[in-house]
């Protein structure tokens, strides 16, 4: 099988502070937008947010006004087309966004906009003077910075008049950018066009489109810049999502070629193993996979790590989803690694969760957070195996590649453990997410006469001349414990090894 | 729709059209400045007015540039607007009044067979 590899957005030119010629721009506060658009959306022009029923551009443009308000001391205007001022505010208030305190605070205003056909005659020449007027009147009354219109495109089902409505479209756009604010404008996405009434056309400096798909029962979100005039930006597809903490966008980031590649090294936590990385152990800051069939000691491998993270005073963050907290904690007492004192001390913390219970979104925007809040060094994600259940194959790697890059970015040594199905797959099922990993070890059973033997190999390590030689381990009262080389196990290896 | 519901409807369309005769009409027409299109408007408007209710009418001109909140309040987003207030059901009259047989459709002044051949009388 060949090695899959993501399309990352390496032909993209690293950002430099001084592209001189590039527009200035607004901040979202949308972690991962502003990082994709290089520093926000245009200042002080209309951007384009489309995406089906359900796609998230409400809660969008909502964040970039709320986010305005209180993290960028803009003001904001939102005028919306579709639920009332209430409803809303109840809607985003699970999000943390307190509207009838912004609006109390002069920081936000809410005009409702309610068009009603049945209730009009139309007789003669008009224009929409009057939402103008009201438009002008609330950016005024909060001296807004920002403005979103959501979804003005409504107004095609209030009015008869196509010509006129189309007309003072192109009108209010332009006042806006007059008026220099920066604007959001929502629309519905329409058969073959981005935006039913075709409002592309009149917003032309950025358009962002957005995308909920769901396959398996599973939920992707994605967000996709598809223009973003007189500026550099990712083109690719980035996986969009929603949680408690709001909405965020993961990028891949030409920024996995940046990464600092730190020299120091981290313990595995068993001596003869860092012998065989160099003699040092692990990089810091690199990705670790341990991959073998069941019952091979990958957890035990695992907790060694923890343990020598927790000794050293780093903080750790384990994931588990398969064993409880409490069953690992015995489990590897029975090895005679104790924990306990760790997540007692607070250096150590669990996060267990079954995989099945969310979309890999939500499992990603929850790992996202807890990293967020409890900073660890060193992280174990045990099985990770578990986690590509949920998704299909395209979705998971894309969203571990995010997963691994943004630990990566954040310096944290990170451990997965991987569970392969047979002996025969070992070496072939990680291929999903070998390619992103710098140090992949694999463990072996051995059942030749009559005797289970474990080992351990160190199929590649990056940046270290590590060694080849696959070394027999005892899983003692006393810890994971390598042996000198065997050579009947050496020949299990060649055989996993496909020699 | 049975013959009952039928004629309830059409029943209150009657009582509908006698009431129109006899209420008092409740306007408010919202314009943006002396526009041409404006003064058209407010000329078309009173012009009806005097021909079809005389003397029992309140019309109120607002100018949304000077009353801006009022054009928020009363869900105003064209220019002109007129809104019938009473008698009920509300109703918005929007463009400059030039099209005299959707004006006095708009204000229940005229059914819509009326309206063919200019919805004078």
């Amino acid at each position: 099988m060949h090695m899959k590899t993501l399309p990352i957005d390496a032909h993209l030119p690293v950002p430099h502070l001084e592209h001189g010629h590039e527009l200035p721009k607004t901040l979202t506060g949308i972690r991962g937008l502003d990082e994709i658009t290089r520093g926000g959306l245009p200042k002080g022009r209309p951007t384009l947010v489309c995406g089906g029923p359900g796609s998230g551009k409400t809660l969008l443009a909502l964040t970039f006004l709320v986010n305005g308000a209180t993290r960028f001391d803009e003001p904001g205007v939102l005028m919306t087309f579709e639920e009332n001022a209430e409803e809303m505010a109840s809607d985003v208030a699970s999000l943390g966004f307190n509207l009838p305190q912004l609006i109390d605070a002069r920081q936000l205003a809410v005009d409702y906009v309610r068009v009603e056909r049945s209730e009009i005659e139309e007789t003669g020449e008009y224009d929409l003077e009057g939402l103008f007027v009201r438009l002008d009147y609330a950016i005024q009354s909060v001296r807004a910075k920002r403005v979103v219109l959501d979804t003005i495109e409504s107004l095609f089902a209030g009015l008869k008049d196509d010509g006129i409505l189309r007309a003072e479209l192109r009108r209010l756009f332009r006042w806006l950018k007059d008026k220099g604010v920066t604007a959001v404008v929502t629309g519905e996405r329409g058969e073959g066009l981005l935006t039913k009434q075709g409002l592309e056309e009149y917003v032309s400096d950025a358009v962002i489109l957005l995308d909920h798909r769901v396959h398996d029962q599973v939920s992707t979100r994605r967000l996709r810049v598809v223009k973003y005039r007189g500026s550099h930006h990712g083109t690719n597809e980035y996986p969009f999502l929603i949680s408690t903490e709001g909405i965020s966008v993961l990028p891949v980031s030409s920024l996995a070629l940046q990464h600092e590649a730190p020299l120091d090294r981290v313990s595995s936590g068993i001596a003869r193993l860092d012998e065989m990385l160099s003699g040092k152990g692990y990089f810091r800051g690199s990705t670790i996979l341990v991959s073998g069939t069941a019952g091979t000691g990958k957890t035990s491998l695992a907790a060694h790590f923890i343990d020598a993270a927790c000794r050293r005073g780093e903080r750790c963050l384990c994931f588990l989803f398969e064993e409880s907290p409490q069953q690992l904690l015995r489990n590897m007492r029975s090895i005679g690694v104790d924990l306990q004192p760790w997540v007692a001390s607070g250096v150590l913390q669990f996060h267990a969760d079954r995989p099945s219970r969310y979309g890999l979104e939500t499992h990603l925007a929850t790992m996202h957070q807890v990293v967020a809040e409890f900073k660890p060094t060193v992280t174990v994600i045990d099985p990770v195996t578990n986690l590509m259940t949920v998704g299909t194959f395209i979705d998971v790697q894309a969203m571990l590649t995010r997963m691994i890059d943004h630990l990566k970015t954040e310096n944290i040594t990170a451990m997965l453990t991987s569970l392969a199905p047979g002996p025969t797959e070992i070496e072939r099922t990680e291929t999903t997410i070998s390619s992103l990993m710098d140090t992949w070890i694999v463990l072996v059973n051995d059942g030749v006469n009559n005797h289970h033997r474990r080992g351990l190999y160190v199929l590649k390590s990056r940046g270290m001349a590590h060694s080849n030689q696959l070394r027999e381990f005892a899983l003692t009262d006393r810890g994971l414990d390598i042996l000198d080389a065997v050579s009947g196990l050496q020949k299990g290896r060649d055989r996993h090894a496909g020699l | 729709m049975t013959a009952k519901q039928r004629n309830g409807v059409r029943a209150a369309l009657d009582r509908a059209a006698r009431s129109s005769k006899t209420d008092r009409y409740v306007l408010r027409l919202y314009v943006t400045g002396m526009t041409p299109r404006s003064v058209r408007a407010v000329a078309n408007l009173q012009e009806i007015c005097t021909e079809y209710l005389d003397g029992r009418y309140d019309l109120e001109v607002i100018d949304i540039y000077q009353q801006p909140d009022r054009a928020k309040g009363e869900q105003v987003i064209a220019a002109p607007t007129l809104i019938k207030k009473l008698p009920l059901p509300m109703r918005r009259i929007i463009g400059d009044m030039s099209d005299r047989g959707r004006v006095l459709l708009g204000l229940d002044l005229a059914r819509d067979s009326d309206q063919t051949g200019g919805g004078r009388r």
